[in-house]
C-alpha cells in the first residue's frame, strides 16, 4: 500500500491567552501533545518542518535529529505546504516520520520571532507609505471591488461571521461562543470600512502539531490514520495591490485545483470543508475559487445556511479564525479541525466525514496550500 | 503627526522615485511583448525579457477598490482611505485619495483620478491621487 497519513495531531494544551509561555514553548507544547497522541517521542521523528521560527531552533529545542528539514514560510498556509512536502519526502524515502509544528504568541507576544518588513521591500516601498496597518487594512482592500462586481451585500458579508459563531457555540475551546446576529456584526466597531470588528479574526496565543508517516506504518499507531489524498500549493504576490484579480485568488485556484485533481474527487465528494478565514470575505473567495460555488454566488450560498450547522457543506466547523482562535498563522488550526472531523472526534462533529478539504491562505492573498484528507486509504 | 513610513529605493526602483521627485509617474514597458507593469524591475514579469524601458505614464486612473481605516495610525488622522488605483496604462498601485472626503459616499468605485505629487523629504515624493478635475 502506498500513501501517507496523519498519525498524530494536537493543539497546545491551552488556547487563547497564554502569557506564561514563550512562542518557542508553544511549538514544543503542541509537539509533546502530538507525540502523546501518536504514542511516540522525539526519537521517532526523522523529518521536521515549521514556519515562523527557523526549523533549526525548534528542532534543537525539541531534541530532534532530523534527516529532512523544511522551513517553507509563506504565511499561515505554510503548514498545508509542509504536509504536501512531507508527503513527497516520505514517498521519496528521504525520511519516514515527519513532525510539523506551529506556535505563536500572537496576543501575549512572549518571545516573539520574526522581523519587520524592510522599507526597501515591495511592501516597504509601495504599500507602507500609504498608511497600511497590518492585515485589517491590506487583506480587506479587494472586497469593495468584489461587492460592486458581484452584488455581495454588507449583510451577506456579515453573515459569514454569524454562521461561524454558530459553529463556535458548539465548541468549548472556542474563544467566542455567544451567538450573534447580522445586526450585531454591522453594529460592531468599524475597523477598516467595510469591515467591522466581528468580520476580522481574533488575535490569540496557541500552537499545533502534526505527525505524518507512510500509510503502511500508519496502521501501527494508536489513532485511526487520516489519509492524505491530495495536496496543492502556490504563491501569488507579496503585496495586495498585485493580485492578478481583486475578486479571485489565483493561488487558491492553483492549490485547490491541484489538490482535488490529485485526490481524484469531485465537489460532491467533499463532506467537510475548512477555508482559512482571517476575514469574512475569505470563505466567499475560497468557495468560488475551489469551484463549490459559481462566481458571485458564495455570499448567497452562505446566507442560505449551506455552510452552517445542518447545512449540506459544513464549513469552518471549529468556529474559524473569526471565532475559534487566530494566532497569526491560523492554517495549523484549520488542519487540526480537518483531522478531528475525519477521526470523528470534533466538538461540533459532522456525521460521516469520509472526505475533508482544507484550504489555507498565506500572507494577504499571497500564497495558498490545500490538503484533501480521507478516512480510508485513497482508492 | 509622525512622518509616514517612507520607502527606501533600490537600484531597480530608483527611476520610479526619481520620477516622482520630478513630477512624473513612471512605469515600465516590455519591448518584446508590450506588457506594461508595476512595481519596477529591470525585466518583464510577463515574458522574462530584459528588453524593457521606462516611460512617463499619464497619471490618470480609476478607483478600483479601497478600505477606510478607522484605527489610529501615528502618521494619519483616521478615518482615512487606503486605495487601489487602476492606472490608465493597466497596472494597479496602492495610494491615498486626497482632496476628497474619506467616506464611502464620496469615494465612488471607478471614479476617475489623477496623480498628484506629495513631497515628503528631499529624496522621497509620494504619488497620491485626487478626483480628476479637482475636488467634487
Ligand atoms: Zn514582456
Amino acid at each position: 500500500m502506498t500513501g501517507v497519513a496523519i498519525v498524530g495531531a494536537a493543539e497546545t494544551t491551552e488556547l487563547g491567552v497564554i502569557p506564561h509561555m514563550s512562542e518557542l514553548q508553544l511549538h514544543a507544547d503542541a509537539a509533546l501533545n502530538a507525540f502523546a497522541d501518536a504514542g511516540i517521542t522525539a526519537r521517532d521523528i526523522d523529518g521536521f518542518a515549521t514556519a515562523g521560527f527557523r526549523p533549526t531552533e525548534v528542532a534543537q529545542y525539541l531534541g530532534l535529529k532530523p534527516r529532512w528539514v523544511d522551513g517553507t514560510s509563506v504565511g499561515g498556509c505554510s503548514f498545508m505546504v509542509h504536509v504536501r512536502h512531507a508527503v513527497a519526502a516520505i514517498n521519496a524515502g528521504h525520511c519516514s516520520t515527519v513532525l510539523i509544528t506551529h506556535g505563536e504568541s500572537g496576543k501575549s507576544r512572549v518571545g516573539k520571532a520574526g522581523m519587520a518588513p524592510s522599507p526597501a521591500s515591495f511592501g516597504g516601498q509601495f504599500e507602507a507609505p500609504f498608511g497600511v496597518m497590518g492585515p485589517p487594512t491590506m487583506f480587506t482592500v479587494p472586497v469593495l471591488r468584489y461587492m460592486k462586481d458581484y452584488g455581495l451585500t454588507h449583510e451577506q458579508l456579515a453573515m459569514v461571521a454569524v454562521v461561524q459563531r454558530q459553529w463556535a457555540a458548539r465548541n468549548p475551546r472556542a474563544s467566542f461562543r455567544d451567538l450573534i446576529t447580522v445586526d450585531d456584526v454591522l453594529n460592531s466597531r468599524m475597523i477598516a470600512y467595510p469591515f467591522h470588528l466581528l468580520e476580522c479574526c481574533l488575535v490569540t496565543d496557541g500552537g499545533g502539531a502534526l505527525i505524518v508517516t507512510s500509510a503502511e506504518r500508519a496502521k501501527d499507531f494508536p489513532q485511526p490514520p487520516v489519509y492524505i489524498w491530495g495536496t496543492g500549493e502556490s504563491s501569488e504576490t507579496p503585496i495586495i495591490s498585485q493580485m492578478e484579480s481583486l475578486t479571485s485568488s489565483r493561488a487558491f485556484r492553483q492549490a485547490g485545483g491541484d489538490a482535488m485533481r490529485e485526490a481524484g474527487i469531485r465537489h460532491a465528494d467533499v463532506d467537510h470543508l475548512m477555508i482559512y478565514d482571517a476575514f469574512a470575505h475569505l470563505p466567499i473567495y475560497g468557495l468560488e475559487d475551489l469551484g463549490f460555488c459559481a462566481k458571485g454566488e458564495a455570499g448567497a450560498f452562505i446566507w442560505e445556511g449551506n455552510t452552517a450547522p445542518g447545512g449540506r457543506l459544513p464549513t469552518n466547523t471549529n468556529g474559524g479564525g473569526l471565532s475559534y482562535m487566530h494566532s497569526g498563522m491560523y492554517g495549523m488550526y484549520a488542519l487540526q479541525e480537518s483531522v478531528r472531523q475525519v477521526r470523528g472526534i470534533a466538538p461540533a462533529q459532522v456525521d460521516n466525514v469520509e472526505v475533508a478539504l482544507c484550504l489555507g491562505v498565506g500572507g494577504m492573498f499571497g500564497a495558498s496550500g490545500c490538503v484533501v484528507f480521507g478516512r480510508q486509504p485513497r482508492g | 503627526m509622525a512622518q509616514r513610513p517612507l520607502p527606501r529605493p533600490t537600484p531597480e526602483t530608483d527611476h520610479f522615485w526619481a520620477g516622482t521627485r520630478d513630477g512624473e509617474l513612471r512605469l515600465q514597458k516590455c519591448h518584446a511583448c508590450s506588457h506594461v507593469y508595476f512595481p519596477p524591475r529591470p525585466f518583464c514579469p510577463e515574458c522574462s525579457s530584459r528588453d524593457v524601458h521606462v516611460f512617463r505614464a499619464s497619471g490618470r486612473g480609476t478607483l478600483e477598490s479601497y478600505v477606510i481605516n478607522h484605527r489610529p495610525h501615528p502618521a494619519w488622522t483616521a478615518p482615512y482611505a487606503i486605495a487601489l488605483v487602476k492606472l490608465a496604462e493597466g497596472p494597479r498601485m496602492m495610494s491615498n485619495i486626497v482632496d476628497c472626503p474619506q467616506t464611502p459616499e464620496a469615494l465612488v468605485l471607478d471614479m476617475p483620478l489623477e496623480v498628484v505629487f506629495d513631497k515628503q523629504t528631499d529624496e522621497i515624493t509620494l504619488p497620491l491621487f485626487r478626483p480628476a478635475g479637482g475636488a467634487p
